[in-house]
């Protein structure tokens, strides 16, 4: 029947086409849009106060830079498990140099650890053949252990530097003045999304996503690709990581267990696809603000934080339910 | 209407489909079609893609309702609501893709969703199961098919035989075969024929749909073409010119199927080598065609993509316009080597990207600066090429899933006109689409060596490659032949080339 109507089908369909354009990430926004109201509604209109909103944005940081690297992954047909335990490595890597080192070269170490890793993850995909969900599962705890004996398995106390004030207000009244870790997000954001809609690189994603063996056949350099994609999702938990650090002021080994998971569903509720070929970073950012507002929202209403799970997880299946109806 | 005539409809036709009418939104896809099938009768259906056969076929399976008309099997009125009903009714489809349940036995397949129990637990009657089954296949005549094998184990060609074994083990009264023969080899395609006419003569009623008009010619017995959604004529076989059904089916004459103006071949641009897989040596040059013939696993699309850097060479060389370097797919692109994969749905196309995306992916490079691709670019490119090659879509950024066969083709072979490249590797360039899709396939590749390219065709179709081709080779065994001049070769010495019975 779906043949019968593949092959006759085809006057109607311009409009349609239109139709489901629209609704590529209008989705996610209207979803966003609708949570924003109801707990607009539920809380008051101080939910909508500057302030507040901040913190919605700074609660969802650290889960959006790692979805910036995850996107990527996530459209080129991949996943990355490793990453919570990669942000871990990186606040430990951070603690540890600021222990000798200036805060640009903490950074920059804890950066090239997390590229490291990517990196790890990248070869073992396209050198071992073997899926990368299973790949990364054993990097994630490959690295989780990395990171606990590196840290000797405790907190690692660090000089405070300008770092611990990357997600720090300036209190100057003005709402403008939000923290640096907010605009660097900001600006990640926007290279990666001209990256993936833009470049040779990000089409490249796309089509190793959609069908690798086309992607072969039509000379785009598979493995080359996957460890760049990797590396630089990699790079991008280290900085989420480097966030964390921030809020936190130490290092510390066991932080982030099981972030990668909000991480996948941040990109999932944006439109990515497991199977690859399909992502945004406008949907991923506001999957991630899906779920921090209901975060945000419930625990401003005193909900417990069993009902903030269970609407995230509905919110997760929902999604995906609706992405299934559409196409 | 004459009383005899109307006793006759009654009393012989297994199916009759009268006034079909079936539309989506604004597009018609039927109109006021009819359908009659005898028992013991094969029936063929064609006609070109988007003629309506499908549609058809699905209000016959009960996947879809008309807007408008009846149907009858045995005389009685049918109007299956879904496509169990039709199935219960005696309606079984075997589609162009074996649709067994892999891990599941040849007897379990045949016998599934009607598994005979015993006693009041329901418990599966293992004995039965293997009668039935073993009973099936030997009314096929196959009893070389073990009833306990894996449907995945068995070759194509077998999952089909098993297929038809389960539609005829289940009693149906209306066989209907889609493109049956796509995944076949040759011998298989004569034994399935063999056994469409056991099957007429054990009184089966069989509808048979297919793009093949010499197929059409040798099995059927009468045939209805549709065109446009509409009824364009029907007759029997025996009566007809395959000229004359095809007319049918494009509306036209088709002396211009294979058009050839005068070829002047040029400098040699890709050279191979005693090159293994194949032991293939052949040297191609500017403004030709070679074909490479053979029954399918033969090894021909191997040894294509060995060529084009897919597979790794086990040895020999592989020369390209006196260029070398790497044998990656990137690099053959590089030295003006492009590949037109027979699987267009797995790799000849990312399904779930655009049009515009599909066409330009081998080489983004000219659509913008250092890595950059500017979508403005990439549109008018993508237009571009829709436009000359007259791709049917809504517009450059519809998913190319979407499009129909014809036209998804022509967008993966508009991807090695947009690479401008000077060898054009064809593995089945005109495999499953319309036979208008074909002729344009033709014609571009016509005008392709006109302008001093080189195709290499592969195809298992051979009037295609006698019409196409200057020089074809034929591969058997996995060894590549030496080519000669099309001039030297007609069907029949093709046929006893690929399949390795040599003459004299």
């Amino acid at each position: 029947m779906e043949r019968a109507l593949a092959v006759d089908g085809s006057v109607g369909r311009p409009r349609v086409v239109a139709r489901r354009r629209l609704a590529e990430e209008t989705g996610v926004l209207l979803g966003l849009a609708l949570v924003l109201a109801l707990f607009g509604a539920l809380v008051g209109p101080q939910f909508f106060r500057a302030a507040n909103l901040e913190l919605v944005a700074r609660q969802t940081v650290i889960v959006c830079v790692a979805a910036l690297g995850m996107t990527m992954v996530i459209v080129a047909g991949g996943i990355d498990l490793s990453v919570g335990s990669v942000v871990a490595l990186s606040t430990v890597a951070t603690a540890l140099t600021l222990q000798s080192h200036g805060p640009a070269l903490a950074a920059a170490g804890a950066i090239a650890a997390g590229a490291v890793c990517g990196a790890v993850n990248g070869l073992l995909v396209t050198q071992l053949r073997v899926v990368p969900f299973i790949v990364t599962l054993g990097t994630m705890l490959l690295v989780r252990g990395a990171a606990k004996g590196l840290a000797d398995e405790r907190r690692i106390e660090a000089p405070v530097t300008w770092l611990n004030s990357l997600l720090r207000t300036a209190r100057d009244g003005s709402g403008l003045w939000l923290p640096t870790g907010i605009w660097i997000t900001v600006v990640l954001a926007l290279i990666v999304a001209l990256t993936l809609r833009y470049t040779r690189f990000g089409r490249h994603l796309f089509a190793i996503g959609s069908s690798e063996r086309t992607a072969r056949l039509c000379g785009v350099r598979i493995n080359r690709t996957k460890v760049a994609v990797y590396t630089i999702a990699g790079m991008l938990a280290a900085l989420a990581g480097i966030m964390e650090f921030s809020k936190l002021s130490v290092g510390d080994p066991t932080v982030s267990i099981g972030l990668e998971l909000d991480v996948i569903a941040a990109v999932i509720i944006g439109g990515g696809s497991l199977s690859g070929g399909k992502g945004s970073v406008v949907g991923t950012l506001a999957g991630a603000a899906i779920m921090a507002v209901i975060q945000i929202g419930c625990s401003q209403l005193g909900l417990p934080n069993w009902v903030q799970q269970i609407v995230t997880g509905s919110i997760i299946v929902g999604a995906v339910a609706l992405d299934r109806i559409r196409s | 209407m004459h009383a005899t005539q109307a006793r006759e409809a009654r009393e012989g036709a297994r199916l009759e489909m009268r006034g079909i009418r079936k539309s989506f939104g604004a597009t018609v896809a039927l109109d006021d079609v009819h359908l009659e099938v005898r028992a013991g009768e094969v029936c063929a259906l064609v006609g070109q893609n988007g003629a309506g056969k499908s549609t058809l076929m699905a209000i016959l399976a009960g996947a879809l309702t008309p807007d408008a008309g009846t149907m009858r099997l045995d005389g009685r009125p049918f109007a299956p609501d879904d496509p169990l009903a039709a199935r219960e009714a005696g309606v079984a489809m075997i589609h162009q893709e074996p649709s067994l349940a892999p891990h599941l036995t040849v007897m379990e397949n045949i016998v599934l969703g009607v598994e005979p129990t015993r006693g009041p637990l329901a418990i599966v009657d293992r004995a039965r199961m293997r009668q039935i089954a073993e009973a099936a296949l030997a009314d096929l005549g196959h009893t070389d098919i073990a009833a306990d094998t894996p449907a995945a184990d068995l070759s194509p060609a077998a999952q089909q035989l098993v297929e038809i074994a389960r539609a005829l083990a289940s009693g149906c009264r209306i066989l209907v075969l889609d493109e049956p023969t796509s995944s076949l080899a040759h011998d298989d395609v004569r034994r399935l024929f063999e056994l469409i006419g056991r099957l007429k003569q054990q009184g089966n009623a069989i509808v048979y749909i297919s793009h093949f008009i010499e197929e059409v010619k040798q099995v059927s017995d009468r045939f209805v073409v549709l065109r446009d959604g509409r009824h364009a004529g029907s007759g029997t076989t025996a009566d007809a010119r395959s000229e004359d059904i095809v007319s049918l089916m494009v509306g036209r004459g088709v002396d211009v199927l294979y058009p050839r103006q005068p070829r002047a071949p040029g400098e040699v641009v890709l050279q191979l080598d005693e090159v293994m897989p194949g032991a293939a040596t052949l040297a191609v040059r500017r403004g030709e065609v070679v074909g490479i013939a053979g029954l399918l696993g033969a090894g021909r699309t191997r040894l294509l993509r060995t060529v084009f850097g897919l597979e790794p060479v086990k040895s020999g060389r592989i020369v390209v316009a006196a260029q070398s370097g790497g044998a990656h797919p990137r690099d053959r692109w590089r030295q003006g080597l492009g590949m037109l994969s027979e699987d267009r749905a797995g790799e000849g196309l990312a399904r779930g990207l655009s049009v515009a995306d599909n066409l330009t992916l081998s080489r983004l490079e000219p659509l913008g600066p250092r890595g950059i691709v500017l979508p403005s670019r990439q549109r008018a490119t993508a237009t571009k090429w829709i436009e000359r090659l007259s791709i049917r879509c809504a517009d450059e950024r519809q998913p190319v899933a979407e499009l129909s066969g014809g036209s998804q083709q022509k967008v993966a072979v508009g991807r090695l006109l947009h690479h401008d490249v000077d060898v054009l590797i064809l593995d089945e360039p005109t495999k499953g689409i319309d036979v208008g899709s074909k002729a344009e396939i033709y014609r571009l590749i016509d005008d392709l060596v006109g302008r001093q390219k080189a195709v290499i065709l592969v195809s298992s179709y051979f009037p295609e490659l006698l019409g196409v081709c200057d020089r074809i080779a034929v591969m058997a065994r996995g060894r590549l032949g030496p080519a000669r001049g099309v001039e030297e070769w007609n069907e029949h010495s093709l046929l006893m080339e690929a399949s390795g019975v040599r003459a004299s």
